[in-house]
């Protein structure tokens, strides 16, 4: 049941990227690496899809020569769908970051624990 | 950040000399090792639950995979009769799922909008702008002759990528992005103040709009006509030229100008604050 795992290599490295990714945005204080392991994630979903579109022994979905057969080439729609991921993740990216300088001009931290122990002091 | 509430940091550092860790007080490091153990046994489950799954997925690479269904085949098998675009990929993104694409852009100009809003708050005071002196470039002679060399071939590869999306790899996504990317080398290189010459906000505000604009008003043309059944008299030309696929060139363009710009405006916002894209 379990042997699929390491047919399946790809779509494994990339769950295990994905749950290092998320551990990073967990476990980490200072934003900018939480970012950063956000981005790790993002990674690893465009690995897993990237992986479920190719095919063994087909070539990139570019029509040469006039062959127009569906058995020679991979499939396009997952490579489409990571396109539209990298767009979205650098937005994300870019307003996070922005958000994080904001931050960082009220507080003059990165760090989360002392932003929110600031913020509470502030409040008394 | 409309709020004057801003307090300059030295005041903090004065008040508290050595800021204590949330994780320094009793009852909160309980709660921080909590919380650390609890997100490491989420992952760990979440990763199990997911690794489980993959081993009940489909062989790898497999031609049989239900991944492989009728819309791939078809976007295959007709796409050069349907879209004019020998890439796939293009044909797909540009003409089947314009719509998809157009979103797309439309979410990296709300980034953009964001970004631009949050970081134009602050008016630079005279401690900002004596940073930013020293920050712009020196009048660095080696560096200056190989960004001289290296932009316009950058550029020059960034507008191939795009011109060729519907003909090979690349497209208005890619492309876009090795234009900003040779506008950034110039602007570091030569300075921000010199860019200004050729590339302010306005600019960037006339290019997304009429790029988004043309999107918008060409793809919901051909939706129109496409949905009534009607001819809508765009040539999808010969498969493989350069004039060819209809609409999906002139989309590329818009997206690639796009992107680039974006690309851009993101750099010079993050590294020297909204008045280096400002009008002087």
């Amino acid at each position: 049941m379990w042997n699929n795992i390491l047919t399946n290599y790809y779509e494994t490295v990339a769950i295990l990227l994905f749950g290092i990714g998320l551990v990073t945005l967990l476990l980490h204080r200072n934003l900018v690496k939480k970012i950063i392991g956000l981005n790790i994630a993002d990674s690893a979903v465009y690995l897993f899809l990237a992986a479920k579109g190719y095919i063994r022994g087909r070539s990139v979905p570019i029509i040469s020569g006039g062959v127009q057969d569906t058995s020679a080439y991979i499939n396009p729609i997952p490579t489409g769908l990571i396109l539209t991921g990298i767009v979205i993740s650098v937005s994300v990216t870019a307003f996070a970051l922005a958000l994080i300088v904001s931050l960082y001009k009220q507080y003059d931290t990165l760090n989360l624990d002392e932003m929110l122990q600031i913020a509470n002091r502030e409040e008394e | 950040m409309s709020s004057p509430r801003k307090i300059p940091a030295p005041y903090y550092r004065a008040k508290t000399p050595h800021i204590i860790g949330w994780t320094e007080c009793r009852g909160e490091q309980a709660f921080c090792r909590l919380y650390n153990i609890i997100a490491v046994l989420a992952c760990v489950v979440l990763v199990g639950i997911l690794l489980a799954t993959v081993a009940f997925l489909p062989a790898f690479g497999e031609p049989g995979n239900p991944v492989g269904n009728e819309v791939p085949a078809r976007y295959i098998e007709q796409g050069v009769q349907e879209t004019g675009a020998t890439n796939v990929v293009a044909g797909m993104i540009l003409d089947y799922r314009a719509f998809d694409t157009f979103g797309e852009v439309n979410v990296l100009l709300a980034a953009a909008c964001a970004v631009l809003i949050l970081l134009s708050g602050h008016p630079p005071d005279a401690f900002d702008t004596l940073l930013r002196e020293m920050e712009e470039p020196r009048h660095d002679i080696i560096l200056q002759k190989t960004a001289l060399l290296l932009v316009p071939m950058i550029m020059l590869f960034g507008i191939y990528v795009v011109m060729g999306g519907h003909l090979g790899p690349g497209g208005g996504f890619s492309g876009g992005a090795i234009i900003g990317a040779s506008l950034i080398l110039y602007a570091s290189t030569y300075g921000t103040r010199k860019a200004r010459r050729f590339f302010t906000l306005s600019t960037y505000e006339n290019v997304v709009t009429l790029c988004l604009a043309f999107y918008g008003l060409a793809k919901g043309y051909v939706f129109f006509t496409g949905a009534n059944a009607l001819d809508s008299h765009i040539p999808l030309g010969t498969p493989g030229n350069l004039l060819s696929s209809g609409l999906i060139l002139p989309l590329n363009v818009a997206v690639g100008l796009m992107v680039a710009s974006t690309m851009y405006v993101f750099f010079v916002l993050f590294s020297k604050g909204s008045d280096a894209v400002d009008v002087e």
